[in-house]
């Protein structure tokens, strides 16, 4: 018999049951769909941290205040205010390996141009933040050191709070409010997109952070944390060395004692985002791999009973010349097929819910060919898998109790 | 189907059975079919059902056979076993010369599909399947490529007088239109012998008349060699030999004078 001529005839038995094919196509395709969905989101997401950390510029450390440990908490990161403005003009100075330093504070605040009202994220640095974070001003112009040391009242904004607030007018020169303070907005920041965590970072309005310290924080002198540039990607780790033993003296700290700031260099942050989402991913892919695993045993309960309702009509081709191979050949493509077409329709399942989602809640979504492979062939071998008991149990019929079936 | 297993496994015909220099298939004279001693027991576990208990006979090419006898007394234990659909418990089988008695589940199902066709008394028709498809699917188990099966099928409906219904189901059909399509489906892969199991027991008496006369026709026009279970009397007076079973014993073996009247 020829493979056309086996599949011709499978298609038509799965033909005449719709429903319950389609029915029980929908564990595979579920199962599929949400592999597919689950890595293409995985590895988009994996993407996004290389090109953000590759655009942030692999030479940023981050310093925070408090001590922060892989295990066990020991005050929060942030939460110890050790650190002050002081101690990041120390790092620019004594810190051999440290190009660039600047200080940030942030707080959220509702931002108010006429009748636009907008809620959003409004950070403080000082004047190197452009080349820190390798953001371009699109238009205007960033603020400079003296606008960070009389904390003037002047904003540059993100996209989306350009475009919530101005609705397409020039919004340079144009006094915004923030927290009810009047605020000069005097640039706007290049479009950056979202983040690998989902977060819209032109949602942001960037003022002095000596500002945010005076008029929205009450006057704090410490800094929770900072921004510093490495001379170079190589001289990332010798700083973070430099930092630390700066930090560890100025604080007068015996060797006892813990580090009461933290310094992170992009790459460890990079390496622990992209363990975080190997473990999700790997998470998310198990619970698929357990839905594929209730789609066959569903597969096999239906061929189950196919067998069973049809043991008549294998009794008849017995008797005109079929072997047991011939049987089992044409149940095991059924199987088959239907695992096959399931795998398909969940692909098209997946990646249609990866760009949606991706549309939908702005996450990055990445479809590799090599997902799309696997999951076809590994549903073709669920159908093989759980098709052959069935297709077996046919084969292995007598001819005469199968024909004498009622 | 030259090639494959059933042809190769078939061992040289002995020469008790067959001419010098001719092989038996092709000799009119040599049986087609021949029992020795064949038993067959139902094992039931507590009980053992004696379905067949020592049956020899041949039957020569070519030859109409009626197997009567009572329920139970073993007539379709023996037409299952002459179709390989069942093995005997002991004794010998030799089909056209073979001895098939001791062959594999795939070794009967060649046999069936390329040396026996059989009629059934519920058709058996696989449902939902077109006539075409139906007559179609012995030959799709033996490799015939398309255009020869095209070719059988159209031969075959023509032959059964159904040409026009290659394309309706079977439950378009009436019983005696079913039961064509049945021989069609028997006579596609011009079998050895035809086997019969009441092939008249769900048609009325027309039809079945109609059907008898068919069978009749086939037997002496085209030479199969024809065995068919009945109880009734009228239509096993259309073959032209009777065997009749009792209790799994052959209780008789006559000859039909009167046969070729019926015609
Ligand atoms: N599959 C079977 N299992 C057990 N006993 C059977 C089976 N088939 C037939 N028999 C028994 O064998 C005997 C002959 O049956 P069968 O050949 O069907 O008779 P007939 O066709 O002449 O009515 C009966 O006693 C019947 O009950
Ligand atoms: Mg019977």
């Amino acid at each position: 018999m020829s493979i056309w001529v086996i599949l011709k005839i499978a298609l038509k038995a799965l033909n005449r049951n719709k429903i319950r094919s389609i029915l029980t196509m929908l564990g595979i395709i579920i199962g599929v769909g949400a592999v597919i969905a689950m890595v293409s989101l995985g590895a988009g997401a994996q993407r996004q941290v290389q090109e953000e950390i590759a655009a942030m510029g692999t030479n940023t450390l981050q310093v925070w205040s408090g001590s922060m440990r892989s295990f066990g908490t020991r005050g929060g990161s942030g939460t110890m205010n050790t650190l002050t403005a002081e101690d990041f003009e120390a790092m620019l100075t004594e810190c051999p390996a440290v190009k660039a330093v600047s200080p940030s504070a942030s707080t959220m605040s509702q931002v108010v141009f006429g009748n636009q009202n907008w809620s959003s994220r409004v950070e403080g640095y000082n004047e190197q933040l452009p080349d820190l974070r390798n953001w371009k001003v699109i238009k205007g112009s960033f603020f400079d050191a003296s606008h960070v040391k009389t904390a003037a009242r002047v904003a540059v904004l993100g996209q989306t709070v350009m475009n919530e607030l101005f609705s397409g007018s020039d919004p340079i020169g144009q006094t915004i409010r923030i927290k009810n303070l009047p605020f000069q907005v005097i640039g706007v920041l290049d479009k950056k997109g979202y983040n690998a965590w989902g977060r819209d970072q032109d949602d942001v309005i960037v003022t002095p952070y000596t500002t945010v310290q005076k008029k929205f924080q009450s006057g704090v002198l410490y800094v929770q944390s900072g921004i510093v540039g490495a001379a170079s990607a190589r001289a990332t780790y010798a700083a973070q060395e430099q930092i630390t033993e700066l930090l560890r003296q100025r604080h007068k700290l015996t060797p006892v004692q813990d580090n009461d700031f933290t310094v992170r260099n992009l790459s460890e942050i990079a390496e622990a985002a992209d363990a975080t989402n190997r473990i999700m991913t790997g998470l998310l892919a198990s619970i698929a791999a357990v839905s594929l695993l209730v789609g066959g045993i569903g597969i096999m309960n239906i061929m189950l009973v196919a067998v069973s309702e049809r043991t008549r009509e294998i009794g008849i081709r017995m008797a005109i010349g079929a072997r047991p191979g011939h049987v089992r050949i044409q149940f095991l493509s059924e199987s088959i097929v239907l695992c096959t077409m399931g795998g398909i329709l969940g692909l098209a399942l997946g990646v249609g819910s990866a760009i949606g989602i991706s549309q939908l809640m702005g996450w990055p979504t990445l479809v590799s060919p090599n997902s799309i492979l696997i999951s076809l062939v590994f549903s073709a071998a669920i159908g093989i898998f759980f098709g052959y008991y069935p297709a077996h149990k046919a084969a292995a019929m007598d001819p005469i109790d199968a024909l004498r079936y009622e | 189907m030259p090639g494959e297993e059933g042809d190769v496994e078939m061992p040289p015909l002995s020469p008790s059975l067959t001419g010098p220099g001719l092989a038996a298939t092709h000799s009119d004279a040599s049986a087609v079919i021949a029992l020795q001693e064949i038993r067959r027991v139902y094992d039931l576990g507590e009980v053992q059902v004696q379905a067949l208990k020592g049956v020899s006979l041949e039957i020569p090419r070519g030859q109409f056979v009626a197997l009567m006898g009572a329920s139970g007394s073993g007539k379709s234990t023996l037409l299952n076993i002459l179709g390989c659909l069942d093995r005997p418990t002991s004794g010998i089988y030799r089909l056209d010369g073979v001895d098939v008695s001791t062959f594999s589940p795939a070794q009967r199902a060649d046999i069936r599909n390329r040396k026996i066709g059989f009629i059934f008394q519920s058709f058996n028709l696989l449902p939902r399947t077109s006539v075409w498809e139906n007559v179609e699917a012995p030959m799709l188990y033996s490799g015939v490529l398309k255009a020869e099966r095209g070719r059988r099928i159209e031969a075959a409906l023509n032959v059964v007088g159904i040409p026009e219904k290659a394309k309706a189901l079977p439950n378009q059909l009436s019983g005696g239109q079913q039961q064509r399509v049945a021989v069609a489906r028997a006579l596609v892969n011009q079998p050895a012998i035809l086997l019969a199991d009441e092939p008249t027991g769900n048609l009325d008496s027309a039809t079945s008349e109609e059907i008898m006369r068919f069978l009749q026709r086939l037997n002496r026009e085209k030479g199969i060699t024809l065995v068919m279970v009945t109880h009734e009397h009228d239509i096993a007076a259309y073959a032209s030999r009777a065997l009749h079973l009792k209790d799994g014993h052959l209780l008789s073996d006559e000859m039909n004078p009167s046969s070729h009247e019926q015609a």
